[in-house]
């Protein structure tokens, strides 16, 4: 059997241990991520979600228990710990704020170049990493600074693809785009995962992108995983999710309605598109003045 | 790690010093430092640390935050030391090649240490008791009279307001552009001097970006409210003197009188 990419034993962080302002961030996770998983990360804020996916890479430190990367121990040697960054890519929310370069180009090959690879390298994957975002040659050479906030969020996704991590991690990608920019980014980050096959995961507070683009979902909730299954099976338990303080998509919420009111539709529709499907199917007469997907 | 630097050492409390009007405890502080100069013998500067001492025990502060406000200036109070001993001249008690330790310069040098640990020990107490935010005000109002001769005094103190309420929010910036760089395998851990320092470009350009961004979005929200100085603005929040001011004023100016009457008792 194939060993998951990221495994988690008995995972907590503490913040500020021994101080008044003590606060476990994230108690005894257990976790196994399978190699080319779409893993769909939800939870309300202060879930502990923000603190879970930076310690993949290690950028924290658990307060005990081990976090392994392709089988081995990341903390084993503290000093390799830059290797298992270049490995695991993180996209922070709201990474326009990392901008620092003189030009687009340089700022995407800032990892690449932190990895030491040959130039030649560098730039194949800078331009590569451009053309997956959808940056334009023009634009490689312009400053950071001079871009819009869509495509400054898409020159920093850019930088952490051109380290070609085997996991690619972003928290809340789409946070404060309009619905076309966030619908570029997401199909985007969709298209990658087809071509590369790497493991992805995607923390949202959006349930519709959730379950638009993902296969998987972990669910956290007060420091602790509180679901961890396929999207169906964590949709369906429609009372617990809502419990967490959370909703399913809107969509499921609509046809729940329209079943209550007696309509013969099926559960457990999740996304747009199926919705329409299985209306078109039920009601093919309604289809001149029917809906637009 | 960043957060564990405390700027701003406010210990919230509702004891008699924290209650006491900012102005009132700025200008007694002030008076503590001179007494701590005027007492020219032991027992005088020995009353000055028990008024330390009842004065932190009223305040419920923890007497080992004394230990931690001195930490920065144990070098000075050394340097200090170290210097009153070996140039005051007098009774020899020890000597060594050009190195001459007198009576009188020990004497003097743990005088003066005792002078500084104090006074570090009591201006640390207005900061413990008091809120950055409220001690801005009670400069400002402490100030004032220099408006007469065109000092910007609430244009001061606002800029001082603000920089104290944005030192958190920009040690957190720092911490997540710390934190986004690294996870590009940004280096800041080794390497030499040279290296460190090229080390930073990349976390303090965006803090700059960042930083004129907020204080631009600050300026936009402050006039959308109609700021425009401090020309005829009342405030919120009135500062008033209570009896308790008074009856700490006395105490204090009770305590400069033994001050004085031991150095002039005791010879």
């Amino acid at each position: 059997m194939e060993t998951a990419v990221i495994k988690t034993e008995q995972l907590t962080h503490t913040y500020s241990q021994g101080t008044p302002f003590e606060k476990t961030a994230v108690a005894d996770v257990n976790l196994e991520i399978a190699r080319g998983e779409f893993l769909g990360v939800i939870g309300a804020t202060g879930s502990g979600k923000s603190t879970l996916i930076q310690h993949f890479n290690g950028l924290l430190q658990p307060t005990s228990g081990k976090i392994y990367v392709d089988g081995q121990d990341i903390w084993a040697d503290p000093k390799a710990i830059r290797q298992f960054r270049f490995k695991v890519g993180l996209v922070f929310q709201y990474p326009e704020y990392q901008l620092f370069e003189e030009t687009v180009y340089k700022d995407i090959a800032f990892g690449p170049g932190n990895m030491g690879l040959p130039p030649e390298e560098i730039h194949k994957r800078v331009t590569e990493a451009a053309r997956f975002v959808g940056l334009t040659v023009e634009q490689l050479d312009k400053s950071p600074f001079e871009l819009s906030g869509g495509q400054k969020r898409r020159v920093a996704i850019a930088g952490v693809l051109a380290m070609e991590p085997e996991v690619l991690i972003l928290d809340e990608p789409t946070a404060g785009l309009d619905p076309r920019g966030r619908d570029r980014i997401l199909g985007q980050i969709k298209e990658y995962h087809q071509q590369r096959k790497n493991t992805i995961l995607l923390v949202s507070h959006s349930m519709e992108d959730i379950a638009n683009y993902t296969t998987k979902v972990l669910v956290m909730a007060k420091s602790r995983v509180a679901i961890y299954d396929e999207v169906e099976a964590v949709f369906a338990r429609k009372e617990e999710i809502e419990g967490l303080g959370l909703s399913v998509p809107q969509v499921s919420r609509i046809f729940t309605g329209l079943r209550r009111e007696g309509l013969d539709v099926p559960e457990n529709v999740y996304t747009m598109g199926y919705a329409v499907r299985k209306l078109l199917e039920r009601y093919p007469q309604g289809k001149e003045a029917g809906p637009h997907a | 790690m960043l957060k564990d630097i405390t700027i701003g050492q406010y210990f919230p409390g509702r004891s008699p010093v924290h209650n006491l009007d900012p102005r009132v405890k700025i200008i007694l502080t002030l008076v503590y430092i001179v007494l701590l100069f005027v007492a020219g013998n032991p027992a005088a500067l020995a009353f000055g640390v028990v008024m330390l001492l009842v004065f932190y025990l009223v305040s419920r502060i923890p007497l080992k935050m004394i230990l931690r406000s001195l930490r920065p200036v144990v070098p000075i109070i050394l340097f200090t030391a170290v210097l009153n001993m070996l140039f005051v001249d007098g009774r020899t008690l020890w000597q060594w090649w050009i190195i001459r330790i007198t009576a009188e310069g020990l004497q003097t040098a743990v005088f003066m240490a005792v002078r500084i640990i104090c006074l570090i020990a009591g201006t640390s107490l207005l900061t413990y008791t008091t809120s950055p935010i409220v001690l801005t005000d009670g400069i400002e109002r402490l100030l004032s009279p220099l408006k007469r001769f065109r000092m910007p005094v609430h244009e001061l103190a606002m800029m001082m307001t603000i920089a104290l309420r944005f030192i958190p929010t920009l040690v957190e910036e720092t911490d997540k552009i710390m934190s986004a760089q690294k996870a590009r395998g940004a280096d800041m851990e080794s390497g030499g001097l040279v290296q460190r320092a090229k080390a930073l470009v990349p976390i303090l350009i965006p803090l700059f970006v960042s930083a004129f961004r907020r204080a631009d979005e600050l300026a936009m929200a402050m006039e959308c409210r109609c700021y425009r100085g401090g020309e005829g603005r009342t405030r919120m929040k009135q500062l008033k003197i209570a009896s308790r001011d008074i009856a700490a004023s006395v105490v204090m100016a009770a305590c400069l009188g033994s001050v004085i009457a031991l150095n002039l008792v005791i010879r």
